[in-house]
């Protein structure tokens, strides 16, 4: 009978190291391995990166051609110096690796579909699956794939991102389990290597956040419930405010591509008020992934030099989309930010010259209405008769279930984005196919790699010329004395309201005819008011003769210009002003409006009391202001008490008007249509009326905002930074910020300018730079958000290429020197 | 003394075979050194508790402390254990002392059967 206490005391110790070797379902979600999780040698007290850590190291390779040194300087950032520029490839791997390797990878496994692999079908309420099947649908992956044939076609590109990837793969190759990125712990797995169609992925998944908004769906829905009239004063082409990127009054030549409507196009596709059930597109990226770029000549600047200036507003997360680096080659010598995820470096500077962007906005993305003949989907009506579709068989592995396969039919005009096995949400059970310019084969990679080398502005203008999606405003300046901005990219050219709703796949004369030719995409350089901008405004005036389909905010662009005009004798701290600026433009046009058409006289006294915040509010977006964040409600509620009942006529998503469709419209006309309540229908409201309903609401909301003590724009607004998967402790909350969407300091709640950079090019480059982040990837270090409050406080680092010879001089202030060399 | 050199070659065992092992691989040589010293089994069960709880307490706290409890403040939360590192180091140190123990206590009704 002593054999009982052993088995009792084996089986319990086994049955304990059991449960806490599995992940427990708790909730909607899952715990990691506890046991191992917990493991002082395996778990995340590894990722507990000790303070005083120096990141020396001394590497062999086969892959290397020379020798490359590399010094982290006090702020962890990398400075590689080496003999071969492929060679610098090599260790940006590496380094982006080091630091940076969960979030390469979760970034590359959402853009190809393949979260569920990790999160399971489901976890945390968010359908990963759906999501999955959602970008394979859209043709991430085969988007990817072309894009990787255009790149490794190209000598250029090629070795660069072979280089690339092996640095990173020798990174992952000797990882031990318990250095792992402290996201695989939790979540339980392991990372694979890398290969060049990651990188293709990692771009394609830039594509998607840049040039992948669109409302094709919902404009086809609002198409259905207003007439022609209607519908063009609610979703007007151009603005009153609009100051383009190339200014207003330009001289256009005949275009050099001429573009023809489809015969019978009025009735077929512009027919409007004719209900049709069309649905939402699902995860979008955000509408205001937009960003501000300006540079100013030697004219007006106090040094007599050209200063450049960029912030790209992008979703701001941990670990930061950007990694910080100086890459110095025989070749050139180059100080920036780059994407973890692809090689050089993408925003920056290097002896000459300095480059950055802003995205173009254009719709790039349309959908066609598609016939199968039967459940097969193997063929589709169009042009008079069926043709045969190839089907796509993507798979899909899921965490703890069976794999799923998505067959994707692929028609002429890209893949099938929706049918009866990946039905729309609200199930028509129709077909959509999608047509995306981020399709088409190109090789962005080769811009950015060219820029690093630029000398001049000819090698600026032959780096950009090729890049293709996401178009974007690309900047550029020289010591040289040169400005210049050009809206790059390949623009199919439209015709009026071409791909603003969903189109007849049947036809062919739908298609777009062509792309818009080179020279029409105009280049802006060293013009006479001697500064060149943008700021996701329209590129050009609506006398542009291709159709600029897609969404473009007015104001910030509006402000910029203003201010670079009257200014003079810049420096380089009066550029950081612009950046950090919390001048809310938009309100200074609309607060006269709101004020004109409140009747102050009968509000009672807690209204009377945000009246006056309103009226004495001196039109900044600071943290402590309380009369930002009443303007905001008060104009929400206005959206709102003028448009719901028009946008109500039908269940389905319709889009919201612009907040330049309704401010431009009561600035005009105090008649305005859309202010009679139509669900009245004894009484027709003016807008008067309707600013009454606003004022209520608003002083509800006020009120109740103020009772919670978050009456001021920065509790109001409460902006963050949060880690990739949305973990509080390991995010930045409640941040103490002002800004909004109508500043230059576009700091929204989660979202804003994700790298602030003003380089003066002097004979020593000045320049200075900042992102919400830190060079560190793991939560677990000190550089994870160290970056964060210089950030926030408005105050920048100073930025500087070094030569390597100081850097060695330096290296017991360093944190650290690695050593790379052939093997 | 059998007390004393149980706990070092538990604690030595217990640290050195997870270096090239899974996570619990301690269990495996807690287990071990109860077989190879036998013990009362409460004697036993407390030597490879008390090896374990030590070792993983004192190795956590050394890592915390190196680390100024940057990360141990966000896995806190995380687990539902706080805001501080305290509850974290103590419960890691409480899983390892106690798979350690039972790995021992097994151990030591091992050796009862080989002498019946």
């Amino acid at each position: 009978m002593r054999i009982i206490p052993f088995i009792l005391t084996a089986l319990l110790t086994a049955g304990l190291i059991v449960v806490l070797d599995i992940q427990l379902q708790i909730g909607g979600s899952k715990t990691p391995r506890l046991g191992n999780f917990l493991s002082p040698q395996k778990g995340f007290w590894q990722n507990a990166e000790p303070i005083e850590t120096q990141f020396n190291l001394n590497l062999t390779s086969d892959k290397l051609e020379g020798k490359v040194e590399v010094y982290m300087d006090e702020r962890m950032v990398p400075r590689v110096y080496a003999q071969k520029v492929n060679d610098a490839y090599f260790v940006q791997g590496y380094l982006h690796a080091k630091f940076r390797l969960w979030q390469m990878e979760i970034q590359t496994h959402a853009a190809s579909g393949r979260l569920s692999e990790i999160m399971g079908a489901k976890a945390n309420g968010v359908d990963f699956l759906r999501r999955d099947k959602q970008f394979r649908r859209l043709g991430m992956v085969y988007a990817a794939e072309k894009s990787l044939k255009a790149m490794e076609a190209d000598t250029l590109t090629k070795k660069a991102m072979d280089a690339y990837t092996a640095g990173v793969n020798m990174y992952i190759s000797n990882l031990a389990e318990g250095q792992y990125p402290l996201e695989y712990k939790l979540l339980n797995y392991k990372p694979e290597l890398w290969s060049n169609l990651k990188t293709a992925l990692f771009l394609k998944y830039m594509s998607f956040d840049l040039a992948g908004y669109e409302n094709d769906f919902e404009m086809t829905n609002a198409r259905g419930i207003f007439t022609k009239e209607q519908f063009e004063k609610l979703y007007p082409y151009g603005q009153d405010s609009l100051d383009p990127i190339i200014p207003r009054g330009a001289q256009f030549k005949e275009p050099g591509l001429a573009v023809k409507k489809p015969a019978g196009v009025d009735s077929v596709y512009l027919q409007f008020k004719e209900a049709k059930t069309i649905v939402d597109s699902l995860i979008k990226p955000d509408k205001s992934n937009g960003s501000n770029n300006w540079a100013v000549g030697g004219a007006k600047t106090q040094s007599s030099r050209p200063i450049l200036c960029n912030d790209p507003h992008l979703g701001l997360n941990l670990p930061s989309l950007w990694f910080e680096m100086q890459i110095s080659t025989p070749a050139y010598n180059a100080y920036g930010v780059s994407f973890p995820g692809s090689p050089s470096i993408i925003i920056g500077f290097n002896d000459n010259c300095a480059f950055g962007f802003t995205n173009a906005m254009r719709d790039v993305r349309d959908y066609y209405e598609i016939k199968f003949k039967d459940a097969s989907k193997k063929e589709y009506w169009f042009q008079g008769r069926w043709q045969p579709a190839t089907i796509r068989d993507e798979v899909i592995k899921i965490k703890g279930a069976v794999a799923d396969t998505e067959h994707i039919p692929m028609t002429v005009w890209g893949p099938t984005m929706y049918d009866a096995s990946f039905p729309d949400p609200s199930g028509t059970g129709k077909a959509y196919a999608c047509r995306w310019a981020a399709h088409d084969e190109s090789n962005e990679l080769r811009t950015f790699i060219l820029l690093n080398y630029s000398k001049n502005y000819y090698d600026y203008q032959n780096a950009i010329a090729t890049f293709s999606c996401p178009g974007q405003n690309m900047i550029f300046a020289c010591r040289t004395g040169d400005i210049a901005i050009r809206q790059q990219g390949s623009f199919p050219a439209k015709w009026r309201r071409q791909g603003d709703f969903v189109m007849p796949g049947e036809d062919s004369s739908y298609a777009w005819q062509g792309t818009i030719p080179e020279e029409d995409n105009i280049i802006m350089h060293n013009p006479p008011r001697d500064f060149v901008s943008s700021a996701n405004q329209l590129p050009y005036d609506t006398a542009y003769p291709y159709y600029l389909g897609g969404s473009y905010p007015p104001y910030r662009g509006f402000i910029i210009n203003r201010e670079l005009d009257r200014m003079s004798g810049i420096t380089t701290d009066d550029m950081k002003a612009l950046q950090t600026s919390n001048y809310n433009i938009f309100a200074e046009m609309a607060r006269p409006v709101l004020l004109k058409y409140i009747d102050s006289t009968s509000l009672n006294t807690n209204a009377k009391k945000y009246y006056s915040l309103l009226q004495q509010w001196d039109l900044r977006n600071d943290a402590k202001s309380a009369g930002a964040t009443v303007f905001a409600v008060l104009w929400d509620e206005l959206m709102k008490a003028m448009y719901k009942d028009e946008l109500g006529q039908t269940k389905l998503p319709v889009p919201w008007p612009d907040e330049s469709t309704l401010l431009e419209s009561l600035l005009k006309d105090s008649s305005y249509e859309f202010a009679d309540d139509i669900t009245t229908k004894d009484k027709v409201e003016t807008v008067s009326d309707i600013m009454r309903i606003a004022m209520d609401s608003a002083t509800a909301k006020l009120a109740g905002l103020e009772m919670r003590d978050a009456l001021l724009w920065t509790k109001y607004k409460d902006s963050g930074i949060k880690h990739l998967l949305g973990l509080p402790s390991l995010s930045r909350l409640h941040l103490i910020s002002g800004g909004g969407e109508f500043s230059v300091n576009a700091f929204k709640q989660y979202h804003g300018p994700s790298w602030r950079m003003v380089v003066e090019l002097t004979n020593e480059v000045n320049a200075y730079g900042v992102y919400p982040g830190g060079q560190s990837g793991n939560p677990g270090s000190r550089y994870y958000d160290d970056f964060v409050d210089t950030w926030l406080a408005g105050k920048y680092f100073k930025l500087q290429l070094m030569p390597e010879e100081l850097m060695k001089q330096q290296l017991k202030d360093l944190k650290g020197h690695m050593t790379f060399s052939k093997s | 003394m059998k007390f004393t050199i149980g706990l070092f070659l538990t604690a030595l065992l217990g640290f050195a075979a997870p270096l090239y092992l899974p996570w619990w691989s301690f269990a495996v040589t807690s287990f071990g050194v109860a077989l190879l010293i036998p013990q009362p089994p409460g004697k036993s069960f407390l030597v490879g508790f008390c090896a374990l709880f030590v070792l993983w307490g004192m190795h956590t706290f050394l890592i915390d402390t190196m680390n100024a409890h940057i990360l141990s403040e966000k896995i806190a939360p995380l687990l539902h254990l706080g805001n501080s590192g305290f509850l974290l180091i103590l419960v890691t140190a409480l899983i390892g002392g106690l798979i350690s123990g039972l790995a021992a206590l097994s151990g030591a009704y091992a050796t009862r059967l080989k002498k019946a």
